[in-house]
């Protein structure tokens, strides 16, 4: 049988490609050529070179902000993808509760990043809020405004809380598509409870836990407004992550050489980071 | 304007007042990336091989991703000289050549 060779078909890709050129490339083609100039605005440059890479690599400043944000987010990646596989094993697969439990854990998605951030930022206050109130009341010295340990309590808090149901939601979808028959099998066989999981469940939600972590280890590396709204980067530069320290710089000192330049690393760091979570993660696949 | 030697320092690094800030240096480096990009295209269609193959790092990779590898490879060897040793940066343009050839050969 003939195929018809059509390569006309990817004309249809033109609009989106237009699309992500506008909203992607060309800002960050953008940010490479303010990267090596100095500008004080009016659109008028002056070539600086890769004065500003030396600069920014060289940075204290730099170095802590990049040393918080991988703290920030492999703690809350520790966190969130057991948590969220333990509470996907543990909701119901039928009957009237699932529902009921898929529309509470899908809630904190559907909130908007920086109502999360208001919210927290209320229900954490040391003299009104419920959570602060609370551990005071307990005997705890918490105050997120003030301890640096306490800010970055709340802050992972309010990280699990949000987006744990982000991983509760695909580890579920991965569970649910496992055929009964490897459960009678299992049965059977007589494994226990940890054998199930170990070959049958972790091995079947592989492929979406892959998406879950890669999705929140980009989201986490990138968050800006949850913790803008909620410590505004303090006590001091403690809660400062990498956003956050890119837009002090970029808009509040007006510095548009280095920021351009942090961000091009900062942008490096992720796709490197991506890259060989993606790799690791896929490669026994291609092995079998 | 008229000064400026055609190809020296200050041609290539001269902002010339467009939109998105360009330069001429900054013209060459991403007409570099697009002439990369473009020539896999055109080794493919005169050499096809480009499925994936299993090399030293035991990853399966096609023309593409080595491709990608090696330029991210050399980002991150010219921010590991400028961090400990600073300018100039003639070795680690060598170093991500023979990083380019390795990633081709061998991975």
């Amino acid at each position: 049988m003939n195929k018809t060779v059509n390569q006309k078909a990817w004309f249809l890709v033109l609009p989106v490609l237009v699309l992500v050129a506008f909203n992607a490339i060309v800002p960050l083609i953008t940010v490479v050529n303010y990267s090596v100039q100095e500008t004080f605005g009016n659109n008028v440059f002056f070539w600086s070179g890769i004065t500003w890479f030396e600069d920014v690599l060289r940075s204290p400043r730099f170095h802590a902000s990049l040393g918080r944000q991988l703290t920030f987010t492999f703690t809350i990646l520790a966190i969130e993808v057991p948590l969220g596989v333990l509470i996907a094993l543990a909701m119901p697969r039928k009957g009237i509760w699932v529902s009921v439990c898929l529309v509470l854990m899908a809630m904190p998605l559907l909130i908007p990043w920086n109502v999360v951030g208001a919210m927290w930022n209320i229900f954490a206050l040391p003299e009104i809020g419920l959570l602060g109130k609370t551990l005071n009341a307990m005997g705890f010295d918490y105050n997120y405004t003030r301890q640096p340990g306490d800010a970055w309590f709340t802050l992972i808090l309010m990280d699990v809380w949000h987006w744990t149901s982000l991983v509760v939601l695909l580890a579920y979808a991965g569970l649910v598509s496992i055929p009964d028959a490897y459960y009678q099998a299992a049965k059977i066989d007589g494994a226990s409870s940890w054998a199930i999981f170990r070959y049958i469940q972790l091995p079947k939600m592989k492929r979406v836990l892959t998406i879950a972590i890669l999705l929140r280890f980009m989201d986490s590396f990138n968050i800006y407004t949850e913790p803008s709204v909620l410590t505004g980067g303090g006590p001091g530069n403690s809660t400062t992550l990498l956003s956050i320290d890119l837009v002090k710089i970029a808009l509040g000192q007006f510095d548009l050489g280095p920021a351009a330049a942090m961000s091009l690393i900062y942008f490096l760091v992720i796709l490197l980071l991506s890259w060989i979570f993606y790799t690791v993660m896929t490669r026994d696949e291609a092995n079998q | 304007m008229q000064d400026i030697v055609l190809f020296s320092q200050a041609w290539w690094t001269e902002p010339l007042g467009t939109w998105m800030a360009w330069t001429r240096a900054t013209i060459a480096f991403f007409l570099f990336i697009v002439a990369a990009i473009g020539s896999m295209g055109v080794w493919e269609y005169y050499s096809p091989g480009g499925a994936p193959r299993r090399g030293v790092f035991a990853i399966d990779t096609t023309r593409g991703d080595r491709l990608f590898l090696s330029l991210l490879g050399s980002a991150f060897i010219f921010m590991a000289w400028l961090y400990v040793f600073g300018t100039p940066l003639w070795w680690p343009l060598g170093i991500c050549g023979l990083w380019t050839i390795f990633t081709f050969r061998y991975v």
